[in-house]
């Protein structure tokens, strides 16, 4: 007895050590970014690390501002997370709710169609998508994005699922006292699908803010770029500003990490229930 | 915002008596989901359609189309370009599929213990997956710098070989493909460790007692248990790896300080292949037949895919 609660107090030893190696693991990069976005590009790469730099340069947070459009790179990239998010929460749930509780011809078919392009990557039929929106004159323009990102079938599929879950006479008693259908989304369906919406919402948000081929391929006007690709293009110009790079680099995670430390439980839940596509 | 107007106001009663119940029905079901047809058919469903047109046309955008018939398929069966960005896309998959399932597995594992701090650990796993790509490459890619990046000068530290002798990582063709594998591996194990997790809460726990009273340690009850149980996870996980990893790209171009202009014969993969034959040598025809490379290459496991769950699930 003594010698296997000796076993299990080793064996939790291990564990505790690998789980800090493997936290370490995760973030010394992130604090390797911290710490060298305070310091001059000189100083990054001494060796021995500092870790907590003798005089931090937090005056690169405010050079970077003025170096690349910045702040207009975190608006147009707040700006279309935003709206996409929007849109794609209204058009999924809807279209979800008409799948999913109501009769109508063409229900299973179109519901196929929606299903079968899931599994299609967007990089088989990008090139033919650019062709489509340059002729509509959409190309260097935010609504190209927009258009590319807000109506996707996976929305729809991962909403109708949950709406399947709601009981169907929950929809025939609302029906029975006079509620009209979109009365029945918006008193009943909605308020009853909080994890399935949360989902959708929170990893459409941060799709869209980290989404990188996308806009590279529809905007290359420095004014209309979002912070990914504003950010590639600081790197790519100033690529020995190591310094200034990793304190742009630092203020591109920072709301993304807000979000995710505010709302992990949502983020997690919705990872383990679906498998939400990268 | 594009609520439907039809749906926000109830029909009126004269055009109830006109029209019989299922009409009525069928107007209201899709007026809820034109918002989302119109956009998903115009904008996903017909570029489909155009892409697989394409790849049987020649075409550069300016000049009237021609049809070629199967000539652009017939040419990728000749392009050593084409056929080295395939080998290198199947390379990149054969590294980080194995790679990232054991991490991820490992990971699920020691934090489904009930041991303390693991909810934190959890989550700090996971906060790369969602950590935006192109910052967290301009961190890797100066931690992996050559002759001044804190790894090799950590490596020379500890093992006294010289700098000049160590792994050029990024920096050199022969290992950027390897370093490319190991930051995707960093990026994604979090991801997949949610869906492990997920999975060993499934795992009947009496199985484990009756592998106890029967003697087992806890490396046969990993063996003949835990990875039997979570067969139906693993499969999932290495269906949505597989798929992930043909379609890579941004990966590659963000790990590189020059971009894809940095890309060697050893790093070009099959979606920059596309990207450049369609937008750099505005080959469009030929750019969709590579597409629909891609397109088959993703149906086939897709198709494995459900036809397996199926018997799983029976």
């Amino acid at each position: 007895m003594n010698k296997e609660k000796k076993g299990l107090r080793s064996s939790r030893m291990m564990i505790y050590l690998m789980m800090i190696l493997l936290a370490a693991m995760t973030v010394v990069p992130f604090i390797w970014m911290l710490s060298s976005s305070l310091k001059l590009s000189k100083d990054v790469f001494t060796f021995p690390m500092q870790w907590v730099p003798e005089e931090p340069r937090f005056q690169n947070y405010s050079d970077i501002w003025t170096r690349i459009p910045l702040g207009k790179f975190i608006f147009n990239t707040a700006k279309l997370s935003v709206i996409v998010t929007l849109l794609q929460f209204f058009t999924s749930s809807f279209a979800a709710y008409a799948f999913a509780k109501l009769r109508f011809k063409g229900r299973n078919f179109l519901f196929m169609a929606y299903i079968a392009t899931i599994a299609v990557p967007w990089q088989a039929y990008m090139v033919p998508q650019f062709i489509m929106m340059r002729q509509f004159g959409l190309n260097n323009s935010h609504m190209s994005i927009i258009c590319l990102q807000a109506f996707s079938a996976f929305g729809v599929f991962l909403m109708r699922q949950f709406y399947q879950s709601i009981p169907d006479e929950l929809c025939e008693a609302a029906r029975i006292d006079g509620l009209s259908e979109f009365g029945i989304w918006l008193r009943i369906m909605l308020p009853n699908s909080k994890p399935a919406i949360s989902t959708l919402v929170i990893f459409t948000f941060v799709n869209t803010w980290n989404d990188f081929l996308g806009p590279m391929i529809y905007l290359t006007k420095t004014e209309l770029k979002t912070i990914q690709i504003g950010l590639r293009m600081f790197i790519t110009q100033y690529s020995s500003e190591y310094g200034l790079i990793m304190a742009a680099s630092v203020v591109a995670l920072i709301p993304v990490l807000v979000i995710f430390l505010s709302l992990q439980k949502y983020f997690i839940q919705g990872v383990a229930s679906s498998g939400i596509k990268g | 915002m594009m609520v439907p107007n039809s749906v926000v106001f109830e029909p009126k009663p004269r055009r109830k008596k006109r029209l019989s119940k299922n009409v009525r029905d069928a107007i209201v079901a899709y007026s809820f989901i034109a918002p989302n047809l119109i956009g998903f058919a115009v904008f996903t469903l017909v570029p489909l359609i155009f892409a697989l047109v394409l790849s049987f046309l020649k075409w550069d955008g300016a000049n009237p189309m021609e049809f070629v018939g199967l000539a652009n398929f017939s040419r990728l069966l000749t392009d050593k370009t084409f056929h080295r960005a395939l080998c290198n896309t199947i390379l990149y998959t054969a590294g980080v599929v194995p790679f990232t399932m054991v991490c991820a597995l490992g990971l699920a594992i020691m934090l489904n213990q009930k041991v303390l701090g693991r909810n934190l650990s959890r989550t700090i796993s996971f906060f790369p997956y969602v950590a935006s790509l192109v910052a967290v490459a301009a961190v890797w890619n100066f931690l992996f710098s050559p002759t001044k990046g804190p790894i090799n000068l950590m490596l020379n530290a500890l093992t006294g070989i010289p700098i000049e002798e160590l792994p050029r990582w990024a920096a050199d063709k022969n290992w950027a493909m390897f370093t490319v594998i190991l930051f995707s591996v960093w990026k994604n194990m979090g991801y997949y460790m949610v869906i492990y997790l997920a999975g060993l809460q499934g795992v009947n726990q009496e199985l484990y007692e009756a592998a106890s009273l029967d003697g087992a340690n806890s490396w046969q009850k990993f063996w003949n248990v835990t990875l039997p149980q979570l067969a139906p996870t693993t499969f999932f996980v290495s269906m949505i790896l597989i798929i992930n990893s043909f379609k890579v790209y941004d990966v590659f171009i963000t790990m590189f300080a020059g971009g894809d202009n940095q890309l060697s014969d050893t790093t070009r993969v099959l979606v920059y292949q596309i990207y450049n034959t369609a937008f750099r040598a505005l080959d469009f025809g030929y750019a969709s037949a590579m597409a629909m490379v891609l397109f088959l290459l993703v149906l086939g496991i897709t198709i494995i895919q459900f036809r397996s769950e199926k018997k799983f699930v029976a």
